[in-house]
């Protein structure tokens, strides 16, 4: 097997700040009373309640749908009754429709919960559909509807799938012990996605801070007829979708464009061990792996948490608050989303739980640009952020276009090694959005 | 539990890296040289040196406490723009013309047109070519030569070219930097290890010095083959390249731009050299570059991820 290390142009080396959790084994975490379940946990449209307020529902029932084709379904990740329908905060910032159920702690399985037998028996179609039944969007943050992703127009065949392994967010582990304690998962939902995908060749990208999971992952793929573990160099972005597509098979994704344009799917390692288990157990995406981390935290774990369980019932169960919480982080310290209260629930692209101390929460305060050019070397598509970012502040969305502000994927890397403490990515999304919007309004 | 959360966007970590740890590094880098300049000129360039840091700080302390602008003397620039007048001085130079030329070199180069990064001018290059022209003598005469210990104003480049008389110091000595000339212009291999050093910890990249440098010796090589060695090692070219030419403000920012800069203040260099008025071009040609660098950041720009070509916008 080859050794080589794949890598991409730009990128920056934060502390990884793994060694907090990486070797501590996941733990499942019983329900709390009461779950809040969001009626939209991905991109796309929001699901209508399949439930009344006072219905007792399963473990597994599906609660909500949608009929749109960008959406997915959800379930009940307990057994119990339905106490409310009602408007609540999600870690994406806003407030979405959510089912308030009470928990009766046995955990009865729905009935329609069935193993789908084996893979071989399995056609195409029969996976997009488990897939789109089980609720599953990329679990890695992005939450994209799976089954869309894997139904690329037919004039855009794809020969390669990328299961992405490289969790290159600092403090995370989630996927690392993944892929350390579910192999098998991960190995049977990359085979269902490969066939549904009709590809020829699987990478399994893994960054080589993780060698015990490049090794677990090597020899549960064994001599699989064209599944290959390739090990990145730890750097971050190394898990953006388009930098691992350049760095694994050299292709280069129009700006714009999809990974499809190249003919590569890529999907997050804990979607397709999630996906696997849906095939294995057939109980759709009800729970997943959260590392909940940081100084915050009295005892940092990986919890197997069921979703709609809160942010604050994650960090009770690894013994509380250590200190005064000045940052609690859904995500990752570099794309993560700061919230406003630990009350919003976990959902499917809850990837971490980081608790940031008073101290390091601190936004640091900014000075002159000193035109150092770190963030154009950091920066892994290659923009001037600096310039992007003073066109910005003066309102000049213009100027920021020009300099193709709407190609930022807003990683943070300029403003992570900015030795002024910029707000450099800060201001490069508002002008992206603005840029955005006018293009909208110009339609 | 009520808590209260910070809300920001994200990254939420950043790097230890300042921009005061980043002067810090061009001070700890210029320190060798500096030892050797006392060592080699006495106490004369230790005052010189003292002069010129103490008025770029208070002069910055000053300008930003008129103009209402936060005090940003602890990030450490003016110390750096202070160093590096003084090392663009003779060592007999009076100790006014450090205090006048940091002055200078803070006030107008650097504070009036909006602080660090916003200088157009390297401040102690730019105030530099304000002394040149406004006391020339002090300038340009008063060199002491160590090896004799006595005042001279034979520097090797102005015997190259013909302008003083006197005998070619040999190549060790302009290694180690026992000649006469300004007071950071003489140890070549201690400005080396300094820009080595810098090149090390990331402050600078390789790429102006070694293509400003690298264009000096080709032009010397094809036209003045013979005193190849004096063109690279004498005058102002090391503390020049490492130290001057890679200002972030007044050098461009892409690869691309750097390489551009480098090699057109070593063609100007030679050019001065040879044909201009002075035995020296160091200090006017990264001045010229410096002037051209708004323009080279305009038009170098790096290719996008994933666009067509020429940095052309996609429309969508």
């Amino acid at each position: 097997m080859s050794t080589k290390l794949f890598t991409f142009k730009g990128g920056v080396h934060p502390p990884h700040s793994k060694s907090l959790t990486q070797n501590v084994p996941i733990e499942e975490i019983p329900a709390p009373n009461l779950v809040v379940i969001p009626l939209s946990q991905h991109i796309g449209a929001p699901c209508d309640p399949l439930v009344a307020v006072g219905d007792t529902v399963k473990v597994g029932q599906k609660i909500g749908d949608s009929k749109a084709f960008v959406s997915v379904p959800v379930h009940s990740s307990v057994s119990g009754t339905v106490k409310k329908i009602e408007q609540r905060p999600v870690p994406g910032g806003a407030k979405v429709n959510c089912v308030i159920i009470e928990s009766d702690g046995k955990y009865e399985v729905h009935e329609s919960v069935q193993p789908k037998g084996d893979l071989e028996d399995l056609s195409k179609e029969d996976i997009l559909s488990i897939i789109r039944e089980a609720g599953m969007a990329g679990m890695g943050g992005a939450t994209f509807p799976t089954h869309v992703k894997l139904s690329p127009p037919p004039d855009k065949p794809i020969d390669t799938l990328l299961v992405n392994g490289s969790e290159c967010e600092p403090y995370l582990t989630a996927d690392h012990r993944i892929m350390l304690e579910m192999p098998d998962l991960v190995l049977l939902g990359t085979k269902a996605i490969k066939k549904a995908l009709g590809a020829e060749k699987v990478y399994i990208c893994i960054e080589d801070n993780k060698p015990d999971a490049i090794e677990t992952l090597k020899e549960a793929a064994g001599n699989e007829e064209g599944i290959e573990v390739v090990s990145l160099k730890a750097k971050y972005p190394q898990g953006d979708e388009k930098r691992l597509i350049n760095a694994v098979t050299g292709r280069v994704v129009p700006s714009g464009g999809l990974p499809m344009e190249v003919a590569c799917v890529v999907e997050n390692v804990g979607t397709v061990a999630t996906i696997g288990n849906a095939i294995k157990t057939g109980m759709p995406c009800i729970q997943r792996v959260v590392t909940v981390t940081g100084s915050g935290v009295e005892t940092p774990k990986n919890l197997y948490v069921r979703l709609g369980t809160l942010f604050k019932d994650c960090i009770e169960m690894c013994g509380g608050y250590k200190e005064e919480p000045g940052k609690i982080i859904s995500g990752g310290p570099m794309m993560g989303i700061a919230q406003y209260t630990d009350e919003v629930p976990v959902i499917k692209g809850t990837s971490g739980i980081l608790v940031l101390n008073k101290k390091e929460a601190q936004v640091p305060e900014p000075s002159n640009c000193i035109l150092c050019g770190k963030c154009v070397d950091a920066c892994p598509v290659n923009l001037m952020p600096y310039k992007i970012s003073r066109f910005s502040l003066l309102r000049n969305f213009d100027g920021a276009d020009e300099y193709h502000a709407t190609d930022c994927i807003e990683c943070g890397a300029c403003s992570y090694v900015c030795p002024a403490k910029r707000p450099l990515k800060e201001s490069i999304s508002v002008a992206k959005k603005e840029i955005l919007t006018r293009r909208k309004k110009a339609k | 539990m009520e808590i209260k959360l910070i809300g920001s966007s994200s990254p939420h970590i950043r790097s230890d890296e300042t921009t005061q740890k980043l002067m810090l590094d061009v001070i700890i880098a210029l320190t060798p040289a500096l030892a050797a300049s006392i060592y080699y000129f006495g106490f004369k360039a230790m005052v010189l040196v003292l002069a010129s840091v103490a008025s770029a700080v208070i002069t910055e302390y000053f300008c930003q406490k008129f103009m209402k602008r936060p005090i940003t003397v602890t990030d450490l620039s003016a110390v750096v723009t202070g160093i590096l007048l003084a090392f663009n001085l003779p060592a007999e130079a009076p100790w006014w013309i450090a205090v006048v030329g940091s002055a200078f070199a803070i006030g107008i180069v650097k504070q009036i047109f909006g602080g660090i990064g916003f200088n157009f001018l390297n401040p102690a290059l730019g105030a530099r070519a304000f002394l040149m022209a406004s006391w020339p003598h002090h300038l340009s005469g008063g060199f002491i030569d160590p090896a004799i210990d006595a005042v001279s104003s034979a520097t090797p480049l102005s015997i190259l070219k013909g302008a003083a008389s006197g005998q070619l110091p040999s190549l060790w000595d302009m290694l180690i930097g026992n000649i006469p000339g300004v007071i950071g212009e003489t140890s070549a291999i201690l400005l080396l290890a300094g820009g080595i050093y810098l090149i090390y910890t990331g402050t600078i990249k390789w790429i102006i010095p070694v293509f400003y440098i690298g264009t000096v010796a080709a032009i010397a090589l094809v036209f003045d083959g013979g005193n190849l060695a004096y063109h690279i090692l004498g005058g102002g070219l090391m503390l020049g390249a490492f130290f001057m030419a890679t200002d972030y403000a007044t050098s461009p920012v892409t690869d691309k731009g750097k390489v551009i800069f480098a090699v057109g203040a070593g063609i100007l260099t030679m050019f001065i050299r040879k044909l201009g008025g002075y035995p020296e071009g160091v200090s006017y040609s990264i001045l010229l570059m410096n002037i051209l660098t708004p323009m080279i950041d305009k038009y170098v720009r790096p290719r996008v991820f994933g666009v067509a070509t020429g940095g052309k916008k996609n429309e969508k």
